[in-house]
């Protein structure tokens, strides 16, 4: 048994209508790679910001290396040796690296000896960096190494990474989990937190597994099974979506040779696109967060229109039309931010369904918008996808993620269109909602719809697509077959073959 | 050097003294939209600040103590707008405009007696030798003290900004308040220093204005002059010595458009005096327009409200 | 220790009860400012509010004065309050009201002396235009240029009144009366004269305009997909965009209303209770219809009670100053206040106070 670095005795926090930490208890030895385990919801974020001194438990108290600890901020964490990788909304855009790192620690040096550091830091565990450059010009990963560097500077005894995977290629997994186990062999406990479970079981001692903000066990993931370890997590048997055989049809949506300028200063330029995409097939577009995600779905939603010959749905050019003219045509969107972008946070159900139906639905004449229709459309929705609320009067942002995102995906699946996007549809979803919702979408290509998923969860695009490719930097591959497709050549497709060599050296 | 009938060492002189309230109001106002906050009652604690300082100079016959309360009526009335959008998570566009609307209505009821006084005059800097410089002597070292305080305070900005820690982090707060949350600076506290530092900054132009410049108090004696100020910061891209080039040059067509007035030329008055609002139209479209890439150097969290989730 | 906690839905309760609170706690902290003036605080809040309608000795002469004061700040404010709930801020309404009143007075002016029923009407569409025209200033520099609204229809207003001075001494000058600025009075013109109704009510075609305006506006925000759009685009932008609506589009349309209905309030105001174009013309009530806006929760509805509430304080200011000797700028004063507390209280309406108390149970 290692010695105990950091114990947590009965931590209990509640929030207003939620119970978000039960009681909970465990222990981390030092130089322990410790895995948080569960699902969206289950507390492991509250939880974690308790360690790091951004929430205060209501009861429990945790001792760090046998001393009382209770940190009253995080920069009391950091001087304790508490360290934290977040998984957003810790960067600043407009800063350069060095200025960002400095942020994060209690006494920087002066920048240009900071730069020094940084330097030799990310040497070292093979992180290369630029502490000159533009955060917000960085991809994803290097955007990880910041917060990583900017951790590993303080000499931390406990490193907390938050989802640290979910913006990374396979191959940047492995480098990241090379710099682990490195630190975790020079002394240095990490609390892992994540839900991909293979990922645990390759890289953690230990693993502690939240669900409904209680702690239902404490194991040695290694000795788990995928599925035993699924089912403490879930807390039932989810079986994989089916798959009805199918046969495709004529090309319905074909993308050529397509390159358009992002409408953000930070964004991914779409570059040289071009696919077509059947009736009944569904495509998955797999990529690194921040690779033109979003500019291919507002691309292909209408909202960022393209030169009209691009975009041929059913042979008829409709590049250049808007998003709602595009739906009367049959082409139908579900953007990944579903608060503020798929719905308006601040109107009801009701609204909400408005918000892309009046066309298909025709829930209007001469603009004058027919209220009991879309009332009657909105129940429609939340009966027919099992949407858990009070009623269509409710506002968007009063539901949980999951049902919330059912009555998204409900709401454009119930326009019954010929071609359906969706971007990261289950992303922050817990695992009923999101079989659920993968259910849906097959079922709708099993009637005869085209439909593209972009998702940066790998496990998902390989249930349920049957082909496949991935962007990158705004460009996509080919798309493949999915069946046969190795982890190790999607990896490469994802990492447009050439983005990891410089790490993979300093590894060596 | 004369054009004309106008010497160009008097322009020059007088081009400072039209800078200076405009430069003193941005000025501060770039520090509150550095902080990520909008304050659009710029217009609103200007006017206090002009009459608070004069009320307090007449008062004690020291516009220096009359620029302190200035800045002090200033911050008052700046914290007001700090509780509502802080404190309160009011929008902060309306709160602006309503700074604004109360400061014009405030000080109109405060300085009513002080119509038509003369103020205590501000005496100009010895600067000894220098002012005996021909030329340059009379345009740039011959001015009272608030005009080289005000390229201090510049300067000092463009110091704290760029290489003070507290600077950092004051634009951390603005880039991306959520993220300096989680890194435990406390976002508020930053923004209400700012938000304070802005009104005493506009406070101080103000009193510029009434004690120095014109000096004089009249109602809604700012005319638009906070507005101007909130025009430059934007045209400044929120860089600190862009943001005097900008009043530099604002104060050259305010003055210009003075001598050309006085000079008799024929367009009417009133088309002359209404060109300095045009032309900050005009240079507000040339910046926003893009092609100077001013406009994404806007700080990431303007005008957005925060507030702590836990 | 204090949090605030935010709502899971907007409270209906507070979002109604807090501009009577608003109104309330402003005539409490005027009493206090009239106290320290000097004068009797009772008296002044009760001819500021009371007063104009029931007084018996005053009551004949305000009552009309309060449709005459609201109608302008009603019209004005509606239009407003679309733009405000885009989030599309055109803080420029006088600037507006005082080029559709030049523009009115313009056509009014040329046709001079001439009879016609058509000229009045003409004057309508005139003063719609122009301030549609100012308006479409600073939309079009949005749209092409991603220009700031709020500046350039601010600064906007300073051109306006440079311009209305101009007019006045300059062009429409009244050319029979030599040495005094401002133009014909258009009262005495039969034919541009945007006389009363019926008598002794105030009801002016402004009135009736304002009134015309409240219903559409309320169809439209209710009922149009237009006002859907209008709100989807001020809460949620990007989720507008996803609902197929052009921001640009919005922003020419909001501010073209705004723009147009604050050029009639201005032309109405100019042909009737304001008579001529006057260096002095613009009286603020752009600026009182932000107000308005707010305090009417930026709903046609709520404007209509605001709006009369805050010509009533102008009728109510105009009396105390003549009774009292109240300062003029003690009305501004008490119209700032009452924006103030509005906007303090409202986080009632999305926040909820909570007392914790270290640790809870």
């Amino acid at each position: 048994m290692r010695k105990p670095l950091l114990c947590l005795d009965g931590l209990t926090k509640a929030y207003p209508g939620v119970l978000a930490n039960d009681d909970v208890s465990f222990e981390i030895g030092e130089g322990q790679v410790h895995a948080l385990l569960g699902e969206n919801g289950a507390g492991k974020s509250t939880l974690v910001k308790m360690i790091y001194g951004l929430v205060k438990p209501d009861t429990g108290q945790m001792t760090l290396r046998g001393q009382p600890y209770t940190p009253a901020q995080p920069s009391e964490a950091r001087l304790n040796g508490v360290a934290m990788v977040f998984q957003h909304f810790s960067l600043f855009d407009a800063l350069d690296v060095a200025e960002n790192v400095a942020l994060g620690m209690e006494n920087p040096p002066a920048l240009r000896d900071l730069a020094r550091r940084i330097r030799d830091v990310s040497e070292e565990y093979g992180l290369p960096l630029d502490p000159s450059r533009l955060v917000g010009d960085l991809s994803a990963g290097e955007r990880q190494r910041v917060e990583i560097v900017r951790c590993l500077l303080q000499d931390p005894k406990l490193l907390i990474m938050d989802e640290p995977t979910s913006v990374l290629t396979p191959q940047e997994v492995d480098v990241l989990f090379h710099t682990l186990r490195k630190l975790s062999a020079e002394g240095t406990a990490i609390l892992y937190i994540s839900h991909k479970l293979d990922e645990i079981r390759a890289l953690c001692d230990e693993a502690t597994i939240l669900r409904g903000g209680r702690k239902v066990a404490t194991c040695d993931p290694r000795e788990k099974s995928s599925r035993e370890l699924a089912e403490l997590m879930v807390g039932q048997v989810l079986s994989p979506p089916e798959r009805a055989e199918r046969i495709l049809g004529e090309v319905v949506l074909q993308v050529d040779k397509l390159s358009l300028a992002s409408n953000n200063p930070f964004g991914t330029s779409l570059k040289d696109i071009s696919f077509t995409l059947r009736a009944g097939e569904v495509l998955g577009i797999a990529g690194v967060a921040g690779n033109g995600q979003d500019e291919l779905l507002l691309m292909l939603s209408g909202e960022l229109p393209a030169s009209a010959e691009q975009v041929k749905l059913k042979g008829q050019p409709i590049g250049h039309l808007g998003p709602n003219a595009r739906r009367s045509l049959g082409l139908v969107a579900a953007p990944e931010e579903r608060l503020g972008h798929a719905a308006a946070p601040d109107m009801s159900l009701t609204e909400n369904a408005l918000l892309s139906g009046a066309e298909r639905k025709g829930l209007t004449k001469y603009g004058f918008i027919d209220w009991h229709a879309t009332d009657a459309f909105a129940r429609e929705i939340i009966a027919r996808f099992d949407v858990r609320t009070p009623g269509p009067h409710v506002l968007a942002r009063a539901l949980s993620g999951g049902n919330l995102q059912k009555y998204v995906i409900g709401r454009e699946i119930e326009l019954d269109p010929d071609v359906i996007i969706v971007n990261q549809p289950t992303w922050g979803v817990d695992a009923a909602a999101a079989a659920f919702i993968r259910q849906a979408l097959l079922d709708l290509a099993s009637k005869g719809a085209a439909v593209l998923v972009i998702s940066q969860d790998l496990d998902e695009l390989l249930e349920v697509a049957e082909s496949f490719a991935a962007l990158n930097e705004g460009r996509l591959t080919a798309v493949r077959p999915a069946k046969g497709l190795s982890v190790e050549e999607i990896g490469l497709m994802m990492g447009g073959a050439h983005d990891m060599h410089p790490a993979h050296e300093g590894m060596a | 050097m004369m054009i004309g009938s106008i010497n160009i060492a008097v322009l020059l002189a007088a081009l400072m003294v039209a800078a200076t309230p405009i430069l003193l109001a941005a000025i501060g106002e770039l520090v509150v939209e550095k902080a990520g906050v909008l304050n659009l009652g710029v217009e609103g604690m200007m006017i206090m600040g002009a009459c608070v300082g004069f009320i307090i100079a007449v008062n004690t016959g020291s516009p220096l103590i009359g620029f302190m309360g200035a800045a002090l009526g200033g911050m008052g009335l700046s914290l007001l707008f700090a509780l509502l959008t802080q404190a309160l998570m009011t929008n902060q566009v309306a709160s602006g405009l309503a700074l604004t609307l109360f400061g014009l209505g405030f000080s109109a009821l405060l300085g009513q007696k002080y119509v038509g006084i003369t103020p205590p005059r501000t005496p100009k800097l010895d600067l000894g030798p220098l002012s005996e410089i021909p030329f340059l002597g009379r345009a740039l070292f011959s001015h009272d003290i608030m005009v080289y305080l005000t390229i201090a305070l510049v300067a000092a900005v463009w110091w704290f900004l760029k290489y003070a820690r507290a600077g950092m982090i004051l634009r951390a707060v603005g880039e991306n308040h959520d993220a300096a949350h989680a890194l435990g600076y406390h976002v508020k506290r930053v923004r209400v220093l700012a938000i304070m530092f802005g009104g005493a900054c506009a406070g101080l132009g103000g009193a510029y204005l009434s004690l120095i410049r014109v000096p004089q108090w009249t109602e809604g004696m700012t005319v638009g002059i906070g507005w101007i100020a909130l025009a430059l910061v934007v045209f400044a891209s929120w860089r600190p010595w862009r943001a005097m080039a900008g009043a530099y040059l604002f104060g050259g067509v305010v003055v210009l458009q003075l001598n050309l007035q006085a000079a008799g030329v024929k367009i009417p008055v009133e088309y002359l005096s209404m060109s300095p609002y045009l032309i900050t139209i005009a240079v507000l479209v040339f910046i926003s327009s893009g092609k100077a890439r001013g406009s994404l150097n806007a700080p990431g969290s303007l005008n957005r409200p925060f507030h702590a989730s836990n | 220790m204090i949090r605030l906690e935010k709502r899971k839905e907007p409270s209906k309760f507070w979002r109604i009860a807090n501009p009577f609170l608003a109104v309330a706690l402003t005539m409490l902290a005027g009493a206090v400012m009239f106290a320290i003036l000097g004068k009797d605080p009772i008296v002044a809040i009760r001819l500021i509010f009371f007063d104009p309608i029931f007084s018996e000795t005053f009551g004949s002469y305000s009552r009309p004065q309060l449709l005459i004061k609201s109608a302008p700040l009603i019209l004005i404010a509606v239009g407003l309050a679309i733009g405000f709930k885009a989030n599309i801020w055109n803080i420029g309404a006088e600037g507006q009201y005082i080029i559709g009143a030049l523009f009115g007075a313009g056509v009014a002016l040329a046709f001079f002396p001439a009879p016609g029923w058509y000229i009045f009407p003409l004057m309508v569409v005139a003063g719609a235009f122009g301030g549609f025209l100012w308006a479409m200033i600073p939309a079009i520099l949005k749209t092409r240029f991603n220009t700031n609204e709020i500046l350039v229809s601010l600064l906007l207003v300073y051109v306006a009144e440079k311009i209305l001075a101009a007019m006045a001494l300059g062009l429409m000058r009244n050319p029979d009366i030599p040495g005094f600025p401002g133009s014909r009075d258009l009262r005495r013109y039969e034919a541009a004269h945007n006389a009363e109704i019926f008598a002794n009510t105030g009801i002016h075609w402004g009135v009736v305009a304002a009134l015309i305006a409240v219903i559409f506006a309320y169809a439209m925000m209710t009922r149009h997909m237009l006002g859907y759009h209008v709100r989807l685009a001020g809460q949620a932008p990007r989720a507008a965009r996803f609902g197929g609506v052009s921001p640009a589009r919005l922003v020419v349309i909001c501010l073209g209303i705004s723009g147009a209905l604050a050029g009639l309030a201005g032309m109405f105001e100019v042909s009737g209770p304001g008579g001529q174009v006057r260096i002095e013309f613009a009286s603020g009530y752009g600026f009182t219809a932000i107000i308005v806006a707010f305090l009417g929760r930026l709903n046609p509805i709520g404007i209509v009670l605001a709006g009369l509430l805050l010509g009533l304080t102008y009728i109510g200011g105009e009396l105390s100053q003549m009774m009292l000797q109240l300062p003029s700028a003690s009305i501004q004063v008490f119209q700032g206040m009452l924006l103030f507390f509005l906007l303090a209280l409202d986080f009632q309406t999305n926040y909820r106070l909570r007392l914790t108390r270290g640790a809870r149970a």
